[in-house]
């Protein structure tokens, strides 16, 4: 198992090292001169040389891209043209909320999506199964950012509006009222996919000789389909949460937009609004190592589950 | 019947059978159905949008701002008393050109890409699907946020944006296609009677690669809709006044309170015509697959 991990680690660094060569280059392409964004707006031209000089700004690309490289192995990721503060330290300040977030709705997502699937699969062809199809159907073609606004308009609006007080937090952070709507938002779509993957994997377990076996022994229904058809249908739920995980953190910067959650999403919105290109350069680059860790953990699961995949490996 | 004149009857015959049968399977799945009746209502929405629409897509009637639906404007009005279903009308053409328009840059360049990369193998495999694994390391979302970041908040940025984001997907399907047809014996006959490699991609291989790209290529559009509805939404697409969905919503955001049809309609819009791409890549999926026709 060690040399499996060993070398799925030595197989992240290529990938890292190109998405950040990708990052730094399609940030060296954005329009507007940092040293221009950093002083004041009636600096001299002679000013803006020397805090491009300063800043290393004339020195050749990949010069520039080296010393970016030799500051992310230091954990310096520049310095926000904006603030003035290390951007390492400003994502690191918002990042436990994004975990959190990203953590919540993975739940809420794995929690509706494993039991629809089931229900679907044990009750196919019934109201049951097409609802539960209905449903994830509705859930996959619903934008995220509609569903946030809709459950503000209801539990936020509308509410206060009949009882007088809000029933959810329309924004901010803190408490579990706050995260519940941020995270059902965040959680809906990978709900749908979920339950999508478990109702196939189940169905195709459900058909094998040893649940038939299992049924004739006697067993529960219960135990029947909990125990030995669910472990066996799980690879592929696995497998669709860790590779959904990208579209997740990708809607985590619409979510924390809407309910103003403090989260990286919204560092990086805010930053490329301002024109912070060293900020949006440091998230972007944040967000592909946390996919990328993400992927490397799906990826261990699976060798932990299937020694198949593990023996590759050897 | 000469031999020439068999041939060409054969390849009706075969191309006849193929098809009827896909639309056949296509046919039962009642999903698909509401989604291809969907999809043509939208499409003659949006080419017909000028005669369908109340009203223009920008005209303004300060006098009657945040009307509630009514008669007299089925979706309401907005902050500006511009007419909400008007406006939803006008921008089904600019959400459908999105999603046409991004889905063809992945297409035609991913396309390419994995065509290449499955045909010819070796050191250009390597060299572009190592290139699509770095691009897919980082969150689609994300990678949309930093190319218009780079290139400008506008709608044709978006739209760049979007269909470079689609690129790895394609390049990913039209590759492992390739690599199932290109052992097949007419491609080995075709590189025989000396057909150049261009040909064969071009003639051979990549229509009898169809299938999977025809259904991804569906289920995309529906992506990337929403990909740049959201990106819209954050303010780095389409700017005002163009009545694009996503816009619409987030100025319908700022007045939820007041005015909650703002934010309502072009959101239902959006996830209708999502809804309609999504039924029709099911059927289509569906219809394609052998496994499921047996």
């Amino acid at each position: 198992m060690t040399s499996f991990l060993l070398k799925r680690l030595l197989a992240l660094v290529p990938v890292l090292l190109g998405a950040s060569f990708i990052v730094f280059s399609i940030m060296h392409l954005t329009p507007g001169d940092p040293a221009v964004l950093l002083l004041p707006q009636d600096a001299s031209a002679e000013d803006i040389a020397v805090m491009r000089e300063s800043l290393g700004l004339n020195r050749p690309f990949l010069v520039q891209y080296g010393s970016f490289l030799q500051g992310i192995l230091r954990g310096d990721l520049g310095t926000s043209f904006r603030s003035g503060q290390p951007v390492a330290g400003l994502i690191m300040s918002r990042l436990p909320a994004t975990m959190q977030l990203a953590a919540a709705s993975l739940i809420v997502a794995i929690i509706i999506g494993l039991v629809a699937g089931i229900v679907a699969a044990v009750r196919q062809y019934t109201l049951w199964d097409g609802g539960a199809m209905v449903t994830a159907l509705l859930g996959v073609s619903m934008p995220n950012f509609w569903l946030g606004l809709m459950l503000i308009l209801f539990f936020s609006v509308f509410w206060a509006g009949r009882f007088g007080s809000v029933l959810l937090p329309a924004s901010g952070y803190g408490t579990i009222q706050h995260m519940i709507m941020p995270a059902i938002v965040l959680g809906t779509a990978h709900a749908a996919f979920v339950t999508r993957i478990t109702r196939s994997s189940m169905l195709e377990v459900l058909r094998q000789d040893y649940i038939r076996m299992a049924r004739a022994k006697g067993l529960s229904p219960f135990r029947v389909v909990a125990i030995h058809a669910l472990r066996n249908a799980l690879l592929p739920v696995v497998t669709i949460v860790g590779l959904r995980f990208g579209v997740l953190l990708g809607g985590s910067v619409v979510t924390e937009r809407i309910f103003a959650w403090p989260g990286i999403g919204r560092l990086l919105i805010d930053a490329v609004r301002a024109q912070d290109y060293a900020v949006v350069q440091g998230i972007i680059l944040t967000y592909a190592i946390i996919f990328s860790l993400v992927t490397l953990g799906v990826d261990l699961i699976y060798g932990l589950v299937d020694p198949r995949i593990r023996s590759q490996y050897r | 019947m000469s031999i020439t004149e068999n041939k060409t009857a054969a390849k009706i015959i075969r191309r006849r059978t193929r098809f009827e049968e896909t639309w056949r399977q296509f046919r039962k799945n009642q999903g698909a159905i509401v989604g291809t009746t969907l999809l043509v209502f939208l499409a003659t929405l949006a080419l017909a949008a000028p005669l369908a629409a109340p009203e223009g897509l920008d005209d303004q009637h300060l006098g009657r701002r945040f009307q509630p639906p009514s008669r007299e404007n089925i979706l309401g009005t907005d902050n500006l008393g511009r007419d909400i279903l008007s406006r939803i009308i006008h921008g089904s053409r600019l959400s459908l050109s999105i999603g046409f328009i991004t889905t063809s840059i992945g297409l035609v360049a991913g396309g390419s890409l994995g065509a290449i990369a499955g045909y010819y193998g070796g050191h250009r495999d390597q060299v572009i699907m190592r290139f699509m694994d770095i691009i897919l390391a980082i969150p689609g979302f994300i990678f949309a946020v930093a190319l218009v970041t780079a290139l400008g908040p506008n709608l044709l940025n978006l739209m760049i944006a979007v269909g470079l984001n689609s690129i790895p997907y394609f390049a990913r399907i039209i590759r492992s296609s390739v690599l199932s047809v290109k052992e097949e014996e007419y491609i080995q006959a075709a590189r025989v009677i000396g057909c150049s490699n261009g040909w064969i991609i071009a003639r051979h291989v990549i229509p009898n690669a169809f299938a999977p790209i025809l259904v991804q290529a569906t289920l995309r559009i529906g992506d990337t809709i929403i990909i740049a509805a959201g990106l819209s939404f954050l303010g780095l697409g389409a700017q005002p006044p163009l009545p694009e969905w996503g816009a619409m919503l987030s100025a319908g955001r700022q007045y939820l309170r007041d005015a909650w049809w703002m934010a309502t309609f072009p959101g239902i819009a959006i996830m209708i015509t999502v809804l309609a791409f999504n039924l029709v890549g099911d059927g289509l999926r569906d219809a394609l697959d052998p496994r499921l026709k047996s």
